[in-house]
Formats: structure tokens, sequence, C-alpha cells
């Protein structure tokens, strides 16, 4: 007989085969929206929170969820969305940071959290091309909610940084 | 009114502010006066809409008529919105956009800081959520606030207008009424009173730095709380929802 955490191990590795819409690169445990899988008499519920409340994928990433658990043969689930407690960059795994800066995104450099954003006192932002940290905000707001867009003074080459949040 | 009309009626007053607020900015779309401010305020819109989904359904679900999200968002006429009087305002040129956010975002940053202690579950999470994106509309739009009013002599006199024309809609902001006030005791809404001082600090602070000047003796307008709207919330209601009213069958 199998335990139930073997099952909920099992599903979890399912959902690493299924890449973020948007940043296809890291799949949705890297980015830390899989919140909690439940397995009770062949019943299996996944938690999960959109990164931001307006964004679009959400849909998209409960079909392919739904695709990926019937692919696998398990057919009686229910995909619940919850909002408490509210995603945060801090989740995105040490492996999705590195994937994000392999793929040319730059990683959350600050935890969440942190007053100084309204300040607008940020970290200076490591270029995912060169490494140099000559780097400038062009905007705050970039191709996805998630993501500002900057440009490196060295490289001379502009980048997106997954913002802190 | 028994507790869950207080409920209802709170979630509408948040959701139709944030999606009336989130409309508005998504008329930007195409029009931005540079590219990376028109991502940047339909990135805004995204974030409010999104949060307006998650309270209006809540709304919905609270008062027990079979409404979702999309049949209040699009099946209630002016007199039922209780979206804030300032966000309604038309866009006009972007110093007015900005300055609207800015004094919007910054009593929504307050709001949700309390609220994220509500006592009712979703309202808290919902605030919790919310208030790390207001955050990042706080910081765009008074760096904004900074640059046109500390910039150029056309950049400034633009600016230091359109404060004179919206001021008039900030003690509508804290206008609180039964509703607010018996949430307040059941410790899921909280006193807005107490936060007008605040938020006058924090606003004040700004317009100082961008050199702008806060209107004195403004005829106050108010009544966002009862439905009572200025004849600019109409025309936008009129093409926000003509999709749905003309093809009531329509499917996303």
């Amino acid at each position: 007989m199998i335990s139930e955490t073997n099952i909920k191990n099992k599903i979890l590795e399912f959902l690493r085969e299924v890449p973020d819409p948007e940043i296809p690169v890291l799949n949705i445990v890297d980015l830390g929206i899989i919140r909690d899988i439940r397995e009770h008499n062949n019943f299996v519920e996944v938690d999960i929170t959109p990164t931001y409340s307006g964004c679009p994928a959400m849909k998209v990433i409960e079909d392919d969820i739904a695709a990926k658990l019937r692919e696998k043969g398990i057919n009686n689930f229910r995909i619940k969305n919850i909002i408490s407690p509210a995603w945060t960059t801090d989740w995105i795994s040490a492996e999705g940071r590195n994937k994000l800066r392999e793929y040319g995104i730059a990683p959350p450099e600050e935890k969440s959290g942190d007053k100084n954003f309204l300040l607008g006192k940020t970290k200076n932002i490591t270029c995912p091309h060169c490494k140099s940290i000559n780097t400038i905000l062009i905007s705050q707001f970039g191709s996805t909610p998630c993501k500002a867009l900057y440009k490196c003074k060295d490289c001379t080459e502009p980048f997106d940084y997954f913002k802190c949040h | 009114m028994e507790i869950k009309d207080l409920i209802f009626n709170y979630s509408l007053r948040l959701g139709d502010s944030s999606l009336v607020i989130g409309h508005r900015l998504s008329e930007w779309c195409g029009h931005g006066p540079i590219l990376e401010e028109d991502i940047a305020m339909t990135n805004l819109a995204l974030d409010l809409v999104g949060q307006a989904r998650t309270i209006l359904t809540y709304a919905g679900e609270v008062e027990e008529n079979d409404r979702t999200e999309d049949s209040l968002a699009y099946y209630r006429d002016e007199r039922g919105y209780r979206n804030l009087l300032l966000v309604e305002q038309p866009n006009g040129d972007f110093a007015m956009t900005m300055i609207r956010q800015f004094l919007f975002s910054s009593y929504q940053l307050l709001l949700y800081e309390k609220l994220q202690y509500s006592k009712d579950k979703t309202i808290a999470a919902f605030a919790e959520k919310s208030m790390k994106e207001v955050i990042y509309h706080v910081r765009h739009s008074s760096k904004w606030i900074l640059r046109l009013g500390d910039g150029t002599a056309e950049s400034h006199e633009r600016a230091q207008n359109v404060l004179n024309q919206l001021w008039r809609f900030t003690d509508d902001l804290f206008d609180g009424d039964e509703v607010d006030a018996e949430l307040t005791k059941l410790g899921i809404a909280t006193d807005l009173s107490l936060l007008k001082p605040v938020w006058f600090e924090i606003v004040k602070k700004t317009f100082d730095e961008a050199t702008l000047i806060i209107p004195q003796g403004e005829w106050m307008i108010r009544g966002s709380r009862k439905g009572i709207h200025t004849e600019h919330l109409g025309f936008m209601l009129a093409e926000m929802q003509s999709l749905p009213r003309a093809y009531p069958d329509a499917k996303w």
C-alpha cells in the first residue's frame, strides 16, 4: 500500500512537468504556486495561489494541471485557488532562481516585505548576462506583472528583473 | 442591517473602487505617452481588476442571491455602484491620471494595512494580497508626482491644476457611514477618520517635495457610499458594460 506522503510526492513530481505559461523556463512548483496537495480515498486536492491578483495565467495553469493529472491517470481531483498566505518571491526555489538567471531574467534579490520599496531604495540588480551591478531601472513594470525592466550599463543589454514581491 | 448586508456593502465598496480605477487605467492601453508607461498603467489596471474580481466574487457569495463577479460588474447601474468619486474621474492628461492614482493608492495602502487584520478572513486575505501590489502603485505614482511637479514649468502648471481639480473628492475617501461604524465595532472594518491625518501627512510630504500646493477651502464633494456619483461614471459604465448587455449569453 502506498502512503499518502508517497502519493503527494508523486503528484508533486508530476506537477514539476507543468511549465509556467509566461516564464516557461520555470515549472509551477519552482515558482511556489503549489501550496498544498491532499489525498483522501483516491480524491486529490491541489491548492494553488496566484502570483498577482490579476495574473492572467491562472486559468491556463489550472487547465494545465488538470491535463497533467489526467495524463497521469488521476481523474478524481479538485484544484482550489487560495489567496492566503499571499504569494511571495521568497517561495521561488533555489533551483528556480538559477533557472531564471540562466534564462536571462535576474531573480529577486531582496526579501519581500521590505519597506524600503516604498522609498524606492532598492539594491543594485546584477545583470544576468555579464554579472555587472552597473545597472539601471528603466521601468518598474515589464512584460508580465511580476517583472521590471532594467538595462545594464556595461554590456548595454536590457533585461527583465523578477521583482521582489 | 444584518451582518451579511453590511459585509456585502463593504465588499462592493472595496471592489467597485478597484474595478472603476482599473477600468480607467485600461483606457490608456495603446495611448500611453511612452511605451513603458503604457505597460505600467495596464499592469496597474491588471492588479486592480484582479483585486476587484476577488472581492466582488466574495460579495456575491455573501449576498446569497446568485450574483457573480460578472453580474455585479456588468448588470448594476451607476446608482448601484459604490466606488469612490475620485476613481471615476476621467483620465484627463497623464498628470491627472498619476495624481488620481497617487491620492487613491496611498489611501488604499493605509486601508489594506489595517484590513489585513480584519476578523473577516476573506477580507483579511484580500487586503494582505492586494497590499503587496498597491505598494508598487504608490511607488510608481509618487515618483511621477515628483517628476511632474518639480519638472518643467508646463508640467508643474498642469500637475498643480489637476491637484486643484481632484482635491475636492478627497474627503469622500474618509466619509465613513453606519456600515463602516458597525463593521469597525466587529473588528471587520477600520475607523476611516483615524486614517485621514496619516494619509494627509503622507501625501503632503510628496506634494511638498514636488513643489505642489494642496488647495485650501475647496468645496468638498461626497456621496459615494450612497451611490451618488459625478456625471462621469455613467458614461464609463455604458462603455464597460455594453458587450455583456448587448450579448447576455456571451461567454469568456
